[in-house]
Order: structure tokens, then sequence, then C-alpha cells
């Protein structure tokens, strides 16, 4: 795990992008300049949004893109869907955002509590990661989105729970390789109760791992909410989410491509942005990667 | 080695177990099929003869005895819906699914391999740049978007497809080619950097110091070696041949296992869920199982650590 310094062939063998990043470190600016984009249309949503999101105007329904006072065109209802993009992006990154915490927050407290107590709590959750991991997670989201009824908080939660094994895994193994090394010891030997050894001195240690890891479960997340949204069990209208916007532009795929295409441009370029992003920090950050 | 596969197989049925008793706990703690199959107005009292008569009005646990009882004589429920054994319901949908899976699953070997192979031999090339941008591509496009732009290009404005159904092989290529895009994408970039990492081995410049012939360094030494972490990768697909396919399916109407899901998760039908459930998820186990006694085939030093388990 610490070897890089001294494994060899690692100059001959860099991060799979590093090629592209020499020649192009252009596209991983351009993808933080178009996440900070969302991240601000998602902040002053309410601010920079043209219409509200559930106002009609039946005069000037299924108008193309580019037509004066509706950039992106309206939707069969006359909804202007500049508006119910931006709206849209909020809720998105919203969900995302919240799933992505929640599951790195567990991932990682469970992975600590079975480096610092091993035997039975190790195994248990170890076994609860394999059952995870062995979770047909979009079918199980299914049933219980659709069994329960859909709501925000529900949402969150339950895309909280995608991925988490992975962070209790790497803590896991992170924590129990730093506390063969002398600065857990060192504090331990000092008096420090194991909550301050594991997030004043192994969490700042391990975070930047945590941290490529959670670059890796974002789209995921945003790709899963939006295809359960897409499939009509996700976000319910009237909110609306980037999936649900392409779930219901679906039915006008011939007459009115605009509402599809629009926020579908959205999702596929946030998911790049951040794969881009995360695989060069990944490149920057991990010590662990070659 | 023997008590390796046994404890290997014990908790993949441990790991079934688990997911069957979390499904049965929370699919029966969500709301009322009765009411949902019967209507809100439904009398009281037929509500209370379907609760009985699907054993809904018993305690949880007796429920879940009743229901392992069951499972253990392979008796999977009836459908609440149409009264038909719910695992025939799930194994005539299969055949459409694989149908669709299977040859993409043949396409994201037979393209995103040696692709990433190619890659990696020709390091730095414009071919390798193309296929990490197209990789990074094929795997941050959701199916839906790329199902959906498919449609209205090929179908929509050329007209050259059909647009969703089941009834000629046309019908498949627009699915099969949505649902191979991102994992030639994954497999591309996982053959790719697992050839460069294999590449950089000392084995390697033995072998062509040795003065083997570069063909024979690739395919004797390298690739064997690569195969390990693809053929996890691969593993994970062939587990998710049966499950894949809920959104494709949804966006051509193809009826198979994934139309089945969404359908009766819509209608709460109790069994038929846990069947398919049961189904996709011992699919996977099965696939995981399969991947790790592979291991012990590709790789003899797994092998040796197996025995000594």
């Amino acid at each position: 795990m610490t070897d890089t310094t001294l494994s060899a062939p690692a100059a001959q063998a860099p991060g799979r992008l590093t090629r592209l990043r020499r020649a192009m470190p252009l596209l991983v600016l351009l993808s933080a300049v178009w996440l900070g984009l969302m991240v601000l249309a998602a902040v002053l949503a309410d601010a920079i949004r043209p219409y509200a999101v559930t106002q009609m105007d039946l005069s000037a329904r299924l108008v193309p893109m580019g037509t004066p006072g509706h950039l992106l065109g309206t939707d069969e209802l006359g909804r202007d869907v500049l508006s119910r993009l931006i709206q849209s992006i909020r809720v998105s990154l919203v969900i995302a955002f919240g799933a992505t915490i929640l599951s790195a927050v567990v991932g990682t407290a469970l992975g600590f509590l079975a480096a610092q107590f091993r035997g039975w709590v190790e195994q248990m959750v170890m076994a609860l990661a394999d059952f995870q991991a062995a979770l047909p997670f979009m079918i199980m989201s299914l049933s219980v989105l659709a069994f329960f009824g859909s709501s925000m908080t529900l949402l969150v939660c339950l895309m909280g729970f995608y991925g988490w094994e992975r962070y209790a895994r790497i803590a896991r193994g992170l924590a129990i390789s730093a506390s063969a090394q002398g600065y857990a010891g060192a504090v331990v030997q000092l008096g420090a109760r194991p909550a301050r050894v594991y997030l004043r001195h192994i969490l700042p240690n391990v975070a930047s791992t945590l941290i490529v890891s959670m670059t890796l479960t974002f789209p995921e997340i945003i790709l899963m909410e939006s295809g359960l949204s897409f499939l009509g069990l996700g976000v319910q209208p009237p909110e609306t989410s980037l999936g649900n916007m392409v779930g219901f532009g679906r039915e006008y795929l011939t007459r009115a491509p605009w509402i599809m295409l629009a926020p579908s441009l959205v999702i596929v370029l946030t998911t790049l942005s951040i794969s881009l992003l995360g695989d060069w920090l990944r490149d920057r950050l991990d010590p662990t990667i070659r | 080695m023997l008590t390796y596969i046994l404890s290997r197989l014990a908790r993949a049925l441990l790991t079934i177990l688990l997911v069957m008793t979390f499904a049965f706990v929370v699919l029966r703690m969500s709301g009322d099929p009765a009411i949902i199959l019967l209507g809100p107005d439904a009398p009281q009292d037929a509500i209370d003869a379907f609760r009985a008569r699907w054993g809904l009005d018993a305690p949880l646990w007796q429920q879940y005895l009743a229901y392992l009882k069951q499972l253990a004589t392979f008796d999977f429920g009836v459908s609440m819906r149409d009264r038909a054994p719910a695992l025939d319901l799930v194994l005539e949908r299969v055949p459409a699914t694989l149908a669709l899976t299977v040859p993409a699953l043949m396409l994201k070997i037979g393209i995103g391999i040696p692709a990433g192979v190619y890659a990696a031999l020709h390091r730095q090339s414009v071919a390798d740049r193309g296929v990490i941008m197209l990789s990074i591509f094929g795997f941050t496009i959701p199916s839906f978007v790329l199902g959906l732009v498919l449609v209205l290009i090929f179908a929509v404005r050329l007209d050259w497809l059909p647009s969703g159904g089941q009834d000629t092989w046309r019908h498949a290529i627009l699915p099969i080619v949505t649902m191979s895009v991102g994992g030639i994408g994954i497999l591309a970039r996982f053959s790719r950097s697992a050839m460069i990492e294999v590449l950089g081995q000392p084995y390697i410049r033995t072998a062509m110091a040795k003065g083997l012939s570069w063909r024979d360094v690739v395919w004797k030494h390298a690739l064997p070696n690569a195969a390990v972490p693809i053929v996890t990768l691969i593993g994970f697909m062939v587990g998710a041949l049966i499950a894949g396919a809920v959104v494709i399916e949804s966006i051509f109407s193809w009826p198979g296992v994934g139309r089945l899901i969404v359908v009766s998760v819509a209608n709460r039908d109790l069994a038929v869920v846990q069947c398919l459930l049961l189904v996709i998820a011992s699919s996977m186990v099965v696939a995981n199982l399969l991947v790790d006694f592979a291991y012990g085939l590709l790789d003899p030093r797994l092998r040796a650590r197996a025995a000594t388990h």
C-alpha cells in the first residue's frame, strides 16, 4: 500500500487518464467549470429561473428551442423547459449529494467500527457488505419505492444505501493498516480515546482515498436516481428531476425532442465531468493506486 | 479445497437467504396488497377473505416461517393477480431477456476486451486516446438517454429500425446496442489498465529477453495474467444477465423479466416480486461463485492459497 516510492515501473504505468491530462488539462478544467455552473444553478435556482416550474402557458405548448421567452422551448403543458431544467438540476444534485454523504458517513463509520473491534463485529460488517454487494439494488429500490410510495426523504435514504459497502471495505482496510503505523499507536499511548484516534488522526490520513471513492459513487447515484425517476418511481410530479424530465419527454420524442434532449445532455455532461475530475483527483491524491 | 468450496457455498446460500429475508420484511411492511388488488372501495369482508386466503392475517414471523417452509419444498408461491405459479411467470420471461442480454454480453466481450488490449499495446497513440475517450463516454451516458437518442435517430428520423416491440430480429438491434455500449466502455478501460499493469511486470521483460516473439509474449504471458481481473468483471456482467435490462426493456417495450419486475412491483404482486428477487439474487451469487472457481483455473497461485484455506 505504501510501496509507491519503491515500485520503479510506476513511472511507466501512470493513471489511465494521465496521457490525456497532459495533452488536455483543459478537459479537467472544463469539467470543474461545468460542475461549478451546475452547483451555482442549483443554489441560485429560485433567482435565475425565468418562470415558475409549474407555470403553464397553454397558448405556447411544445414551442421549439430558441423561441423568444422560452430559450429551451416548452413542454406539452406550455411549461418552460429551461426553468424546469434548473429546478431539476437542484433536485437531482441535492439527492445525489445527500445520498453520497450519507453512504460515505455510514460506510466509513462501519468500516472504522470493524477495524476497532475486529472479531465478530468485523465479521458482521463484512457479511453485511457482501449482502449489500449481492443485492440487486435497482430492483430492491424499485420495490421499496413502489410499495412505500416515493418521497424525497425516502429517496435520499435509499440512495444513501448505495455503495456504503465500498467505503466500509476501504475504511476498514486503511484503518487497520493505519493502526499498525506509528502515529496511531502514539496517540493511543498518549491516552487518546478511540473516537479521537479515528476522527482526529486516522480519518484525515485516509480522507483522500475516501473522497476519491465519493467521486466514483456520485455519478452512479445520479444515474440510479435518474433511472428510477425515468421509470416513474423516483421524484414525483409536480416536483421534477433530470431523470423524471427525460421520462416525460419520452412521450414527445417525435414531436418535441428538446424536452428530453436538454436534461439528457445535462446528465451526460455532469456524470462525465465528475468522472474526469475524479480520475484526475485519484491520480493526484490516492497513494494506493500505482 | 473441498472445505473452501463448501464454505463458499455456505456463504452464497447465506447471502441469498439474507436477500430473501430483507425482501420479505420490506415487502410485507410496506402496504397491504389486498387494498391495492381489490381497490379502496372493496367491502371489509372481501378484504378479510383475501388476507386469509394469502395468509396475510397471520403475524409477520408466522408468515415468514411459512414462506421459508414453502421455499424449502421449492414452492415459490402463486401470483396474487392471475393465480399462476410465480416461478412459471418469471421463467417464461427469461428467454426474452436473455435474447437481449446474451448478444449484448458477447458484444461487450468481443469489442471491449480487444479494444482495451489494443489500446494498451499501442499506448499514447491516437487509437489509445480514442479508446479512452469513447470508453469514458460509454459508461457515463445513462442507458435510457442513449436508448432514446438511438430511437430518435434510427427510428424516428431515419426510419431504419423499429422503436419498440419484439416481432422480428430487427426489433432487437437497438436494445442490444444500447445495452452493450456501457459494458464495452467499462471492459475496454478495465482490460487496458490490466494489460498495462501486466506489461510492466518483470516476467514480461524476461519473456522478451529470452527471445520470444512479441506475439507469443502477448498471447502466452501477458493475456493470461491480465485475465484474472477481467474475468471478475465479466462475472458481474454474467450475474446481471437476468436483471440488467429493467430500464432498457421499459424503453423498447420488450416483454422480458425487466418489464415483469416493473409491472408486478406496481401491482404489489408479492409472490412474483419475491420470486423475481430470488431468481435474480441467485443468478448473481452463482455468477460470483463461478468467478471464484474460475480464479483457481486461471491462477495456480490462488489455487494453492485456496487449498490452504
